[in-house]
């Protein structure tokens, strides 16, 4: 792979769809289209065109294209835009056309970000952003995201960069200058100062939930022993038959996992094994120990099994979730009765669902932090700590150095290929 | 680095340097040193290794230097100890990472000190002259320099170390001189040569203050300031104090000074705007002071005698370039100094000097091969800075022309390839004064463990005679054998037993690892470690700030390694920097006047941000493939 080559990807979701559009990037993408479509179509003004396979001439689709000259593109090169009618065979035969032109090639997940980012279209922080982006289904990821994607997150960062550049001005003038009687000799308390008022700051970011649950979702376990009605009730809130459901006990034998959205809040719902210690089943017995880990993950559970007898879990409900059938031992004090089979009072716990989500979300439109960033901004506010009771002021302007790398690391100042790769390695393929 | 010149010995000498100031005679000294034949051009035998400026050796940062260029056996701390006639600790109250060693240097006791030093040296000729031309081949590569009587001398390699020779020009008030220091020739027709080799040049100023007559002074109504107590040096090879310590004296300026001042600013060429290059922001001249710090009602002036045996007083502080008249009345516009007579007014120097992008890490033109510059041609300022860039010329030049390795000086090594590394990355926009808030890794870079850092690289090189060998080795001896006695673990039970105040409890650790408390010192351990031939003061502080700072280190010790992993990736030397997209005008510009060598060059590079960086990453990439 080398990254002269010119990419493609279709970016926007599989075919069919009413529409499929295949972006283009880099030096050959303006003889791509010529070669496709005849002339060049004005910059950034859509223009109807023929597309033909320039071996064959054959005719390949009808489609409208958009034309991005580099270095104002989003990916910082040559940049072209095929708007296709979104059949599976359109879509494919104008992918095996490109695929045979000279120096093009399908792109490799995250390359077009990956590509803004080294064109420096933008830089690290808004990169991850668009990642996330990229996986927002939710209205609530979808703004998160564009806190950061649009540099707002930065801008912070930047910002505290420049208040701890300040504090080592501060600090290395004491060291370089004290003999001169021009510096202040205030330095040490507005160093305090300083330090506490970022710390506050950083608190506040870092007490924010973290970015990881509104990407995967709320996790939400529901447990229970065998034949409780779990899988039952996970088909119920997804609407479909993602857990196969029969009466035999232990049909659930692995975990299932099925993201849903309810007013716009990601949640993650699991199906879990059910949970007996006699299990003679090997297999069934596996199943068993990634339930419980589950549970240790999860941001909630749903318990449907005796009262009482769940799991420890700090956030732990007990459900009632056979309100169809008469004879069953009936919980005394659940949180809810409902019944998974009809449907009924199902809306009720959606509904507090979605009222727990408010607490465990980060504020809609707020950028949240993902384990990267809350690391590195740990890292730096550990830094500041450090500055307390520090006699020496030599190592106080060494825990500041070390606070700046971190804030410079989040900004992608460090410059390792690793880093790199691994960042956009996480990019789907086609933005 | 550098180009790989022949080393045939067909030539006259090995390497000529051109000037006598402190980078001409630490580069022809470390040259000599490593056995290489050497030419030392003076315009008199006599002007070699003066001070022109204040004579003191040292400081915040400039200690430091001096420590280093001492630790590769050099002459600048040795000859500052011959000459001292005060001795101040600066930074006293805080680490040693940060201490300023700083001397009051006799002016005529430090050039003859410098001048036996040179002496001394078997393959090291000085020549009497003054160097009007380079001597260029037909491929234009440097064989040799010719001097104004015509003759001509060769060798493959030259070093510049000619100071503010280039286009200086003299201010003092209404008054313009050309040339460089006041009442010598500046070597101008060498300098024709170098503006018609199209090398990159920049303009800067820099300015002195009036010399008085210590005579004149009222000593007694002022504040002494006496040379330390403590027997340190500034070379570990001085046993002592050599000259009789004399005080310094401080005074202040007063409201009225500044009244004087500032009635007076319109006659001052910085204000008239006859100096248009750029100084020093911090060393500003007396009437920058007051005008850009309007609000302080005084500032320090510190009275530094010259010598021993002459009455010259320089006041540190007060540069200046206004007219005689008005220096007269505001020097005596101070306490002590009312009845002051001026000797020498002070003055303002404009210069040119090469933009020291267009250098290489040894120092060579990379447009001239063969060619070193050093020193205040490079657009820095001061003795240590000119001494430090002097060895590293010398040896580069030395090197090459012998061919031998060159001695592995990185920014986590040294302050001297700090700034090295600052002057051919960054370029400078005001004249470059070491600083230790300029060196990343300055808790490994110690004045105090100078020696420890850089002596073993030295004797690797050639570069250190048989006496400091010796020393080395036995101190080195000694180090090893204390810190094999502090491994021993003990309890904090039975530190506090021999009355170290630590927390009287169980906890067993090495002694080692107790010296990292501040509360504990290595001569309170001595009862457990034992009598130690060679452990003396300097050693003990030395190992006791190792161990203190050894958890810092260590945690910089993965930063090492990624910075490391990133100087092994090579950057081409005609990297086409317009070809690659995403950079910015800028960018390119600064990237091709510094041509850095590799990743992690570029990446210190100012304003290159972390997308070009990988831009430039796929770039060598691509061109490797």
């Amino acid at each position: 792979m080398s990254d002269s080559d010119t990419i493609f990807a279709l970016s926007s979701g599989a075919p069919p769809a009413a529409l499929a559009v295949i972006r283009i990037s880099g030096t050959q993408a303006g003889v791509v289209l010529r070669a496709m479509a005849g002339k060049l179509p004005a910059p950034r003004h859509a223009s109807l065109r023929t597309l033909c396979d320039p071996e064959s001439g054959g005719e390949l689709d009808r489609a409208l294209l958009l034309w991005f000259p580099g270095p104002a593109s989003a990916t910082g090169e040559d940049l072209a835009e095929l708007h296709l009618h979104g059949g599976r065979a359109v879509v494919r035969a104008v992918e095996r056309v490109l695929a045979a032109q000279p120096g093009v090639r399908l792109a490799e997940p995250g390359e077009f970000t990956r590509r803004a980012f080294q064109h420096g279209r933008i830089d690290l922080a808004e990169a991850e952003g668009l990642s996330d982006l990229l996986f927002a289904e939710t209205e609530w990821q979808r703004q998160s995201a564009m806190a950061l994607a649009s540099g707002r997150f930065s801008r912070c960062v930047e910002g505290w960069r420049e208040q701890v550049l300040m504090l080592s001005a501060l600090v290395e003038a004491e060291l370089d200058f004290s003999d001169e009687d021009d510096v202040a000799s205030d330095s040490v308390r507005r160093l305090e100062q300083g330090a506490g008022s970022l710390m506050t700051e950083m608190d506040a970011a870092l007490a924010r939930p973290p970015a990881e649950r509104l990407r995967e979702g709320i996790r939400i376990v529901i447990a229970g022993p065998p034949n409780s009605g779990k899988s039952t009730l996970l088909n119920r809130l997804a609407e479909r038959d993602a857990a196969i459901v029969s009466d035999i006990a232990g049909t659930t034998r692995d975990l299932i996992e099925v993201p849903v959205a309810f007013g716009g809040v990601p949640f993650l719902l699991t199906d879990t094994a059910g949970l007996r210690e006699d299990s003679g089943d090997a297999i069934e017995a596996i199943g068993i120990e990634r339930a419980a880990a589950a549970i240790a993950r999860a941001d909630l559970v749903l318990w449907l099994g005796a009262e009482g007898e769940g799991p420890l879990h700090p956030r732990l409900w007990e459900i009632d979730a056979r309100l169809d059938l008469a004879e069953r031992a009936a919980k005394r004090k659940p949180l809810l009765r409902l019944s998974a089979r009809t449907g009924e009072n199902i809306g009720a716990l959606v509904d507090r669902l979605i009222a727990l989500a408010a607490d465990m979300l980060p504020p809609m439109g707020e950028a949240a932090l993902n384990r990267r960033q809350a690391a590195l901004i740990t890292a730096c506010r550990d830094a500041l700590h450090a500055l307390e009771d520090c006699g020496d002021l030599l190592i106080a302007a060494e825990h500041l150095r070390n606070a700046r790398r971190s804030l410079d690391a989040l900004l992608g100042h460090t410059h390792t290929e690793d880093m790199l790769d691994a960042l956009f390695g996480r990019f789907c393929i086609g933005k | 680095m550098g180009a790989v010149m022949s080393t045939t010995r067909t030539t006259d000498h090995d390497v000529i340097v051109i000037g006598g100031g402190h980078a001409g005679c630490e580069a022809a000294a470390a040259a000599a040193r490593m056995g290489a034949r050497v030419a030392l051009i003076s315009f008199t035998r006599d002007a070699i290794g003066a001070m022109s400026c204040n004579p003191a050796i040292g400081g915040l940062g400039k200690g430091h230097l001096v420590r280093e260029v001492d630790a590769f056996d050099g002459l600048i701390g040795r000859a500052a100890d011959a000459a001292a006639i005060h001795y101040r600790m600066l930074n006293r109250s805080k680490g040693s990472a940060v201490q300023g060693p700083r001397v009051q240097a006799d002016r005529v006791l430090y050039k003859r000190a410098i001048q036996s030093m040179l002496g001394a040296l078997p393959t090291l000729a000085i020549v009497e002259g003054e160097a009007v031309a380079l001597d260029l081949g037909e491929n234009g590569r440097v064989q040799g320099v010719i001097l104004a009587d015509g003759a001509s001398i060769s060798a493959p390699a030259v070093i510049l170390a000619t100071g503010t020779f280039l286009g200086g020009r003299l201010f003092r008030g209404e008054e313009i001189v050309e040339g460089g220091r006041t009442g010598e020739a500046a070597a101008t027709r060498l300098a024709e040569q170098m503006y018609a080799a199209g090398l990159p040049m920049a303009r800067l100023k820099t300015g002195t203050p009036p010399r008085i007559d210590g005579r004149t002074i009222d000593w007694a109504v002022l504040e002494e300031q006496a040379s330390d107590s403590e027997p340190w040096t500034m070379s570990p090879l001085t046993p002592g104090r050599q000259v009789p310590q004399i005080f310094c004296a401080i005074t202040r300026t007063t409201a009225q000074t500044h009244d004087i001042i500032r009635a007076n600013l319109h006659r001052s060429p910085l204000f008239s705007g006859a100096i248009g290059a750029q100084g020093p922001r911090y060393c500003p001249s007396i009437e920058d002071k007051i005008h850009r710090f309007g609000d302080r009602d005084g500032h320090q002036v510190f009275l530094e005698p010259e010598g021993l045996d002459t009455h010259l007083v320089y006041p540190n502080g007060i540069s200046t370039s206004l007219p005689a008249d008005v220096q007269h009345d505001f020097v005596r516009s101070m306490r002590g100094l009312e009845a002051a007579e001026i000797v020498v007014p002070g003055y303002a120097v404009e210069y040119d000097h090469i933009d020291p992008r267009a250098l290489d890490h040894w120092l060579e033109l990379r447009a001239m091969p063969g060619i070193f510059c050093a020193g205040q041609i490079n657009g820095t300022t001061g003795y240590e800075e000119a001494a430090a860039q002097g060895l590293i010329a010398g040896i580069g030049a030395a090197s090459a022309v012998l061919g031998r390795e060159r001695p592995v000086l990185d920014r986590a090594n040294s302050y001297m390839a700090v700034m090295i590394d600052d002057l051919v990355l960054q370029g400078v926009t005001e004249p470059y004064r070491m600083l230790t808030a300029r060196a990343e890794y300055r808790l490994r870079l110690r004045a105090n463990n100078a020696s420890d850092r850089l002596t073993a690289i030295a004797m690797q090189a050639g570069c250190v005679g048989g006496e400091r060998a010796a020393w080395f080795e036995a101190r080195q001896a000694a180090k090893r054998q204390t810190i094999k006695a502090l491994q021993q673990s003990v309890t904090g039970h039975s530190l506090a037993g021999h009355g170290v105040a630590v927390k009287a409890d169980g906890t067993r650790q090495s002694l080692y690892e107790w010296l990292r408390f501040p509360a504990v010192s290595l001569e309170q351990l001595s009862p457990m470690i034992g009598e130690i031939a060679g452990l003396d003061d300097d050693l003990a502080a030395e190992i006791e700030e190792d161990a203190r700072y050894a958890p810092y280190l260590e945690r910089q010790e993965a930063e090492l390694r990624d910075l490391r992993a990133n100087e092994r990736i090579m950057l081409a030397g005609d990297m086409d920097y317009r070809a690659i997209v995403g950079l910015s005008n800028e960018m390119v510009e600064r990237l091709e006047a510094a041509r850095p060598e590799t990743l992690a060059e570029a990446a210190r590079v100012r304003g290159i941000t972390p997308a070009a960086l990988a831009a430039i990453l796929v770039h060598a990439r691509r061109r490797a493939a």
